[in-house]
Parts: structure tokens; C-alpha cells; sequence
């Protein structure tokens, strides 16, 4: 590689180039908007969300209870038509706690991010926030509880819950 | 519980800058200060590539030379669009070639003032040395000579 | 398994990794494609079909990539195809050019990998957004940097790692790719640099991660006998494995990487390496953040699993050390222009097998290396076993 690449080609540019109009460039906004439908498996699970349920399926050839809810399972491809009531609470399989938001701006207070494994499922979960907590006294373990949106303003999506927060765990 | 189904709405919030690249900053240079249009040339292919490349498709050899091509040419092909990028109606119809210059290989897609056929020789009206940018806009249309 | 022909690498070339470049993609692609042909005296005619990997076409706004780059990366007239499998498309381009050569179907092929995420605002990690689930997960507002965030947490709980020795790894990186030409940010950072860098999500922080770059790649596969013709010494391809994990994130233990393991088996196997701890000489693990070579390492079966940020922290994976990692500086110190970052390694272990890495040279005489690239929703392992 020394013989051939010591100046490999390239021409850096920095903002300022931009800026200064040292360099030609042409801007495109597209408009990219979207309409998806949820189809089967993540209709019913909004629809369950809307009604305050957390909904899994299970797939009983491999044993697996898992939410989010699909229908067929991906280990052994069979169709699953089986669906479960889940409790809404569970356990902390990881957290993060992030200053940048969505447009990767700083963020004063951080969001919370986890992955909530669901009490009932086979070590299944899904991405949601943890809130009314330190964070400092979070940890991998801790027990969590959904706490929901007002029954009159759920509309069927994931912030039907509004967030997570540690709760004890009552036998 | 209702049976219609329930759908996501989102969107994709990116937008783009696109750098000219090297051999775009030559072209679109000679635009905006020169009002006039250039290829690179490959010598070992014979080919003057137009809009410029720095490289021959055909050998792969590394093109630094760039050479004149004149503003008028003729037209390969015509159409004229009555719909926008999204679909809707246009108050006013838009001419749109594909125009072809001598020596060079390649073209150009711009707008057009005339009803064109094939074959029909066309010029680029340039804007004002003062309003150009360093755009394919800086072109403001292809005319018919007469 | 039937491999009708053995297949080299017999030459490679690349850009500089850059922040902005001037050069669109196409012209990207070709300086990457020129370095490769000179570095063995080939022209384009002798290249009998081309395989290129890119990204995603949202970061640079233009329509279909592969279709775009084709004239840029020397496919004009012959048999082309892309792949892109996210941040695993480096090796994997590799591999989707050596199945040409494997198959009898082609004598050469130019494998080229090229990003330009530069183009992307407002910031090309805007274009990750759709990682995440569009109906279940982007209504919370999500970051890509959770991803890895999330991953790395659950990777250091179950090991309990110390940050110093996940920083340790930024440390090396950036401190090896000080030799390589190509480097955008390589840096001498200090332990307490990385660990007093601002927290992005915990337990990532800034210098934890690698940069947003500009950039191409290009490599020159040869069947055997051609080969031999072109090169005097050709770098074997011996081993290729490549496997998936679904997207559904969130029902797996993060901790490790069962798909990367899987791919490497299939890639050892095939290499007939039996014992991957003693039989390899060094790696190029992907590692965009510092915590995930580590976790690759363990992944590529080079060390008991919880093991690699031991080994870190003994100086193993120094280049003067028992299993040098990343000797090139990897994404951490080179740049991370993400379908070019894997080839980048595939061309380390080309000029290390060869003996051509100058400053960065792996003392002793490297004989056997693996790289490794991943890629998206944490699916992806792609492996590659080359001999020298």
C-alpha cells in the first residue's frame, strides 16, 4: 500500500466552503410523506393499546409467547394465530439515558429510552420511555408499570402508553 | 370493536445538498462566467463527454481536458408535460428536448418557448451575467432557430 | 458445498475518508476504482463484471445508487449488481464479488464500495430514522444513537466492563489510524479524553463513536490461475460466511451477537480454521463504536465471551500484541462512510498479508486474518477468512 496509496485522491471540504459560495451545490426538498397500513398483527395490537391491553401472540410449536405480536413465527415459519392478553407491567432489559433528540438537537432534560421485557412473554419486549424516574436508580431488572394515556385520548398508537416508571412488584 | 384498520401516517424529514462534484464545478462555471457550455475529453476513446465527467466510462482513464461546445444544437427529441412533479395540472403548459451539440457526446434536457419537432435546431438563451448562479437554470431556455 | 474456483484479491485502492467531499458519488467511485487498477496494472477491459455495495439511497438523495454509480465504478456495458445489507455491505460486497469468481461464472471482478452521506441533512444520522419500527417505535421520538446505546448497556451490565476499557478501544483506534493515509480523524486521544467526552445517550459518549464520512473503496478479485498471472502474491479468499437476525430487536439479548458468530462459522468452516483463537493472526472487527469491536471480537469466536475488553486492556490487540485488532485504525480512526468503511478493512488485511501496510505492518509474518463488517438493526454479521 505504501507504493501506491500515500496520497489517496479526495477533496475534503469544510461548511464554511458552503458558506462562502467557494463551492456550487444545488438543495432538494422532497416531500416524503406516509400512510402505512399496520396490517394484521400491529392492527390488533394498536386496537388493543386504544382499549388500555398490551396484546402478544403465541406460537405453540415453539413455545414462545412474544410481543409484539406477529402472525407467523419467524423460527419455525408457521402460522400463529393465537393471541394473549399480556400484563403491562415487566422488567428493564436495558436503558439509555439520551440528551439528543430526534433531529439529533441537545436536549436539556434526557428521554429515557428501554427496552421493556413484558411479564408473561418468553423474554420478549418492545422500545418505549421510562419516566417519573431518576435516572441514577434505574438499572437493568428494574420492575416497571405502563402508565396509560386517558382512556378519551387513546387513539390506537405506541403513546396510547405514555411512558414506564418503576413500580413494586406485588406477588 | 371496529374493524377498520388503523394506519400509521409519517413522514421522511431529510433534505439534500448535493455537491456539483469536480467536473461540475467546471461546467457550471463556464456557465455562470462565460455563458457558454464545455465537455472533458477522452482522447484514447475519441469521446467529449457532455455534461463533463472526469473519467471515460468506456477506458476509465482519468479526463482533464475540457474543450468548447457551441450553445446551438438539435433537437433528439420532444414532448410537452401538462402535470407537475406531483401530479397536478400546470396553469401553462412546459416544452421539454433533449438536445444533441456537434462533436460532443451526450446532451442536454432544458425547457423550450417553441413546439419543436425532431430535427429542429435549436440555441440556449442564457439569463444575465448578473443573475446566474452556477445552475442548469442559468439557462433559461432553449429556442428554435429560425 | 461446491466452490468451483479459489479466489484472490490482487488489488486494491481507496480514497481519503472524508467529512465532505467535494467529488459527487460517481467521481468517488472512480478515484477509488483508478487507485485499485494501477495498484496491479489492470484496465478496465480486463474486468469481466463489477459488484458494488452502497447504502441507502436517502443519503444521497439520488434514485437507485447502484444504477447512479455504475458509470463511476467502471460497470459500463458488463454484468453488474449492488448490495446493501446497511453498515455489513462492506464485506458483504466482498462476498457478492467473490461468489462471480467462486462460481466459474467470471475470471475477475472489481468489487467497489462508495458512500457519500454528506449530502443528507440535516444530518445524516436523520436518514437512520426509518431503522426503527415506523409504526411502533418513531412515534417515541427515537435517535439512532439509542440503538447503540441500548446494546452497549446491556453488553457492559451483563459483564459488568468498566467504561475505561470500552474507551480503551477509541484509544487505539484513533491513536493506529495516525499511520493510514485515508484517515479523517485519526488523534491522539488519552483515556480520560474519551471519558470526560460529552454523553450523547449513556453510556455512549462523543469520542465513543465513530465519524460521519465520504468515501469509496475498490478491490480487484482474480480466479487462480489469473491471478497468479496478475500478481505475485494474490490474498486467498478461503472463507465466507454471512447471517441475519430478524428486526425484532427487542425480543433478543443484546449481549451478544449470535448472527456474527453464526456467519463466522460458516466463513471458518469453510476456511478450515478449527481453532479461531490460535489460528487467526489478527482482525478487522467492525467497530463504529468502541464498545463494538469488543463485542465483535466475541462475536468472531477470538475469545471467550465477556473476555475482549480483558484482552484490551492488556494490550492483546496492540499491533505489537498477540492478536492485533483493527491494526488500520478501523471506523473509529479512519471514518466510517458506511458501505466503504468494510472494504476499508478488507483492503488492510490485503496490504497486511502482502506486507505493504508500511507504518501500520503487523510485525512477524501475518499469515491468516478474518474481517468482519455488521450492519442495520443489529441483523447483520458478514465474515471473511483471507490468507496471505
Amino acid at each position: 500500500m505504501s507504493k501506491h496509496l500515500q496520497k489517496p485522491p479526495g477533496v475534503p471540504l469544510r461548511e464554511e466552503d458552503f458558506e462562502a459560495q467557494r463551492v456550487l451545490s444545488v438543495m432538494y426538498r422532497p416531500k416524503m410523506r406516509y400512510s402505512w397500513a399496520t396490517g394484521v398483527a400491529i392492527g390488533r395490537f394498536l386496537k388493543g393499546l386504544r382499549e388500555g391491553k398490551i396484546i402478544g401472540t403465541q406460537c405453540t410449536h415453539c413455545r414462545r409467547i412474544v410481543v409484539p405480536p406477529r402472525v407467523f413465527c419467524e423460527w419455525c415459519f408457521r402460522p400463529v394465530n393465537d393471541w394473549v392478553d399480556l400484563p403491562d407491567t415487566g422488567i428493564i432489559n436495558t436503558f439509555s439515558v439520551s440528551y439528543i433528540s430526534t433531529d439529533t438537537t441537545r436536549l436539556k432534560t434526557p428521554i429515557i429510552p428501554a427496552v421493556i421485557e413484558i411479564d408473561g412473554t418468553t423474554h420478549a419486549g418492545f422500545l418505549h420511555v421510562i419516566g417519573e424516574a431518576k435516572p441514577e436508580t434505574l438499572k437493568i431488572g428494574t420492575r416497571v408499570k405502563a402508565v396509560w394515556a386517558e382512556s378519551t385520548k387513546r387513539r390506537g398508537s405506541i403513546t396510547d402508553i405514555r411512558y414506564f416508571k418503576p413500580a413494586e412488584w406485588k406477588p | 370493536m371496529t374493524t377498520e384498520p388503523i394506519r400509521v401516517e409519517g413522514d421522511f424529514p431529510v433534505y439534500f445538498r448535493y455537491t456539483v462534484g469536480v467536473a461540475g464545478e467546471k461546467f457550471f462555471r463556464e456557465i455562470m462566467e462565460n455563458g457558454r457550455l464545455v465537455a472533458s475529453r477522452c482522447s484514447s476513446c475519441n469521446l467529449n463527454y457532455l455534461p463533463p465527467r472526469i473519467y471515460c466510462e468506456r477506458c476509465m482513464s482519468r479526463l482533464e481536458e475540457y474543450v468548447p461546445v457551441e450553445n446551438e444544437g438539435t433537437v433528439e427529441a420532444f414532448t410537452i408535460t401538462h402535470q407537475d412533479a406531483e401530479g397536478n395540472p400546470l396553469q401553462e403548459p412546459v416544452g421539454v428536448a433533449l438536445v444533441r451539440f456537434p462533436g460532443a457526446y451526450g446532451g442536454l434536457v432544458h425547457r423550450t418557448i417553441d413546439v419543436l419537432a425532431i430535427g429542429d435546431r435549436v440555441r440556449a438563451v442564457f439569463k444575465d451575467k448578473k443573475e446566474r448562479t452556477g445552475s442548469i437554470l442559468d439557462i433559461k431556455f432553449f429556442e428554435k432557430i429560425s | 458445498m461446491q466452490i468451483k474456483k479459489r479466489v484472490a484479491v490482487v488489488g486494491a485502492g481507496m480514497t481519503k475518508f472524508m467529512r465532505r467531499a467535494q467529488e459527487t458519488g460517481k467521481e468517488l467511485a472512480f478515484e477509488a476504482v483508478r487507485q485499485a487498477l494501477d495498484s496491479c496494472n489492470m484496465r478496465i477491459e480486463d474486468i469481466q463484471s463489477v459488484a458494488l455495495g452502497s447504502a441507502p439511497d436517502a443519503f444521497d438523495g439520488v434514485h437507485m445508487k447502484g444504477e447512479y454509480l455504475l458509470d463511476g465504478a467502471g460497470a459500463w456495458g458488463k454484468p453488474y449488481s449492488r448490495s446493501f445489507v446497511g453498515g455489513g455491505t462492506g464485506v458483504f460486497s466482498l462476498i457478492h464479488g467473490w461468489w462471480h469468481v467462486a462460481s466459474g461464472l467470471f475470471d475477475t471482478c472489481l468489487v467497489v464500495a462508495e458512500e457519500k452521506m454528506s449530502s443528507c441533512l440535516p444530518h445524516p444520522q436523520t436518514a437512520f430514522l426509518t431503522i426503527f419500527d415506523n409504526m411502533i417505535e418513531r412515534p417515541l421520538g427515537p435517535n439512532l444513537i439509542w440503538i447503540f446505546a441500548l446494546e452497549m448497556q446491556r453488553y457492559m451490565q451483563t459483564y459488568k466492563i468498566p467504561k475505561e476499557q470500552i474507551a480503551q478501544v477509541a484509544v487505539k483506534n484513533k491513536r493506529n489510524a495516525l499511520d493510514h493515509p485515508s484517515a479523517q480523524i485519526a488523534q491522539k486521544v488519552t483515556l480520560q479524553d474519551v471519558l470526560n467526552s460529552e454523553v450523547m445517550a449513556y453510556p455512549v459518549q462523543r469520542l465513543d463513536i465513530s465519524p460521519v464520512s465520504d468515501g469509496a473503496c475498490a478491490i480487484v478479485l482474480a480466479s487462480e490461475d489469473v491471478a497468479r498471472k496478475i500478481t505475485d502474491s494474490p490474498v486467498w479468499i478461503d472463507g465466507v460466511g454471512w447471517n441475519l437476525d430478524t428486526t425484532y430487536w427487542t425480543n433478543r439479548d443484546l449481549y451478544f451477537p449470535r448472527y456474527v458468530a453464526n456467519a463466522a462459522r460458516m466463513a471458518y468452516a469453510m476456511a478450515g480454521v478449527r481453532n479461531p483463537r490460535k489460528e487467526i493472526d489478527f482482525a478487522e472487527p467492525y467497530d463504529p463504536f468502541d464498545y463494538k469491536e469488543l463485542h465483535h471480537m466475541e462475536g468472531l469466536l477470538l475469545c471467550r465471551k465477556g473476555e475482549a475488553p480483558k484482552l484490551t486492556a492488556e494490550g492483546v490487540t496492540e499491533r505489537d500484541g498477540k492478536l492485533p485488532v483493527c491494526p488500520s485504525g478501523g471506523l473509529l480512526g479512519v471514518g466510517n462512510p458506511i458501505a466503504a468503511a468494510g472494504l476499508m478493512k478488507i483492503c488492510e488485511l490485503f496490504w497486511q498479508l502482502r506486507g505493504e501496510a508500511g507504518k501500520r505492518q503487523i510485525p512477524g509474518d501475518p499469515r491468516t486474518a478474518v474481517a468482519q463488517a455488521w450492519g442495520d438493526l443489529m441483523q447483520i454479521g458478514t465474515v471473511v477468512v483471507m490468507r496471505g
